[in-house]
């Protein structure tokens, strides 16, 4: 992918203040490029529960934004625990989420659903102990 | 693009180039250029902020000068709620208006009046069929121009419903006519006594061929220091200066009033310009949950702390609580139903809805490909600019430079850091 613009994000893992800043500044970016709307709405959506979800499993992580000319592909990668059964994760309402994360109103087992309703294709490579990966990809339409 | 005037404005001979509102600028419309403000007005979304920061008062608003109006035909004072928060030891919003008519004005029609029909309509709207929730309100004209600009897809969230000071124009002008069928129609004119320049920019931009029911948009400033000389203690009320608007009309002057007049259990009252982008983007994300109305003020707290308004805003807020307090502000029977009849349907009739669409208005590039070259081009030389996000180069920040530079707008030696770093 070296033909793409890349943008990477640092996702701070230390504090629920900053999670969902790579969402906005990676909106603010795709707005300036010209992507159509509802392609802005699914990613901030789906971007912005991924990094939730690495702040409450994970304590941060990586986020990597690559645009090509018909392609956007997010890729959110961290170290931490891993999802020991993603086909049991991916039901709406299932939450691995602390006691005290879920009283904080997240971890309400939303995320991996919702992320995969809000993007094209979603691919998750995860290893428990070892960390997971999740790209989200969007087409885009030519116009 | 429709054409949009904006009501802020530079004045080249006070601007000294500092960089002050460069960096306060909540949509980085501002750029310093031989060594002056500039505003793009694509961008800009007159939030007055500028006008609020700058020390050398170069930044102003534009708008209709009292002397610019002619006080022989029928003029008819339209004042903003916040008005009445601007007196110390008023206690009845009675004296207000008859120093309004003092000044000449043939008659006044409260803004707080026709902000009780809003709730009305809006309350209705929230039931109806049509609402899209969580329902944005569209009386802030800087939040809507922002989501139009930023947030395509908050659109159709707005509340198509005229703002009060419209609506006040409208109602005025129409009873106006009623009752003086010897005036011609032609010369009744209607003026609206504004705590913020977004509202001049709003009335003078509305696309062609759409009525606009406020003919002129003074200062509050100016009207304040007119009205300070002729309101009197003891002053004579007439029965054409008895107050006809009450609580929830006035409380739209400060936040949360418009929402928690509507009586509707979730909603959410923001005000500030950088906390409405942050609600803004949560809205988009969609983490926010049990909310049905969500208002927006792009000034704290709220309308009273406009530019325009002479008076500290939470000053103004206190006296407009002892004004509830003192003066017995009570619930007027305000009824839209009084009004407009025929509104059961929960349907808003198109008459009382907002003369503007709200509809994306892109400001990014047509050209995507050739923006994301410029995009690339400017990520590899903002790695290598000072991060400082100083300003000095006449930019918001290094990254916004570094597009300047590229798109050609901006030199590589605008930066002063940089030569110092590779030293």
């Amino acid at each position: 992918m070296s033909e793409a613009l890349h943008y990477h994000f640092d996702v701070d893992g230390a504090s629920f203040a900053n999670a969902g800043r790579a969402s906005v500044e990676t909106k603010k970016l795709l707005r300036q490029l010209g992507v159509a709307p509802e392609v802005i709405r699914s990613i901030s959506v789906a971007m912005y529960e991924g990094e939730i979800n690495m702040v409450i499993h994970a304590h941060g992580g990586d986020a990597d934004v690559y645009i090509t000319e018909d392609t956007i592909i997010i890729i959110l990668k961290d170290v931490g625990p891993g999802i020991r059964n993603v086909e049991e994760a991916m039901k709406e309402g299932f939450s691995t989420a602390p006691e005290n994360i879920r009283a904080l109103g997240f971890g309400a087992g939303m995320g991996l659903p919702n992320m995969k309703r809000y993007s094209d294709e979603m691919h998750i490579d995860t290893k428990v102990g070892v960390g997971t990966t999740i790209e989200l990809w969007y087409h885009l339409k030519k116009n | 693009m429709a054409k949009y005037t904006h009501a802020v404005a530079i004045d080249p001979e006070k601007c000294t180039g500092c960089t002050t509102c460069l960096r306060r600028c909540p949509t980085e419309a501002i750029r310093i250029r031989n060594n002056k403000a500039e505003i793009n007005a694509v961008q800009c979304i007159d939030c007055g902020e500028c006008i609020r920061v700058c020390k050398h008062s170069a930044k102003h608003a534009s708008y209709d000068k009292l002397s610019d109006l002619d006080f022989s035909k029928y003029l008819i004072a339209l004042p903003a709620p916040s008005l009445f928060g601007q007196f110390n030891h008023l206690n009845e919003a009675d004296f207000v208006i008859q120093g309004l008519l003092d000044m000449g004005f043939s008659e006044v029609y409260e803004v707080a009046k026709a902000a009780e029909y809003v709730t009305d309509l809006t309350r209705m709207y929230l039931n109806g069929p049509d609402a899209v929730k969580p329902a944005i309100s569209s009386a802030c004209p800087v939040v809507v121009r922002l989501i139009k600009l930023r947030y395509p897809t908050l659109c159709e969230q707005l509340v198509p419903i005229m703002p009060p000071y419209e609506l006040a124009g409208k109602l005025a002008r129409e009873k106006a006519i009623a009752e003086h069928p010897e005036i011609d129609p032609e010369n009744i004119k209607t003026v609206f006594i504004s705590p913020c320049p977004a509202k001049v920019s709003w009335a003078k931009s509305v696309m062609e061929g759409q009525t606009v029911y406020v003919d002129y948009i003074t200062s509050m400033n100016d009207v304040y220091m007119e009205l300070l000389s002729r309101m009197k203690r003891d002053a004579v009320i007439s029965e054409e200066a008895a107050s006809e608007a009450g609580i929830v009309g006035i409380s739209w002057a400060t936040t949360s009033g418009e929402a928690a007049s509507l009586m509707n259990e979730g909603y959410l009252a923001a005000d500030g310009i950088d906390n409405v982008i942050k609600v803004l983007d949560d809205l988009e994300s969609g983490t926010v949950s049990d909310i049905s109305f969500v208002e927006l003020n792009a000034c704290s707290p709220g309308c009273v702390g406009g530019v325009l308004a002479p008076t500290n805003g939470y000053v103004a807020r206190v006296r407009l609580q002892n004004l509830r307090k003192i003066g017995g502000l009570v619930v007027k029977p305000n009824d839209i139903n009084d009004v407009v009849p025929g509104l059961d349907g929960g349907h808003i009739p198109p008459e009382y809805t907002e003369a503007e669409a709200f509809t994306y208005m892109p400001e990014g590039a047509p050209n995507m490909l050739a923006m994301m070259l410029a995009m690339k081009k400017a990520e590899a030389l903002a790695d290598k600019l000072p991060k400082k996000d100083c300003g000095a180069c006449g930019s918001p920040t290094c990254r916004a430079f570094a597009l300047d530079v590229v798109n050609g707008e901006a030199k590589l030696e605008d930066c002063k850091i940089r030569p110092q770093m590779e030293g």
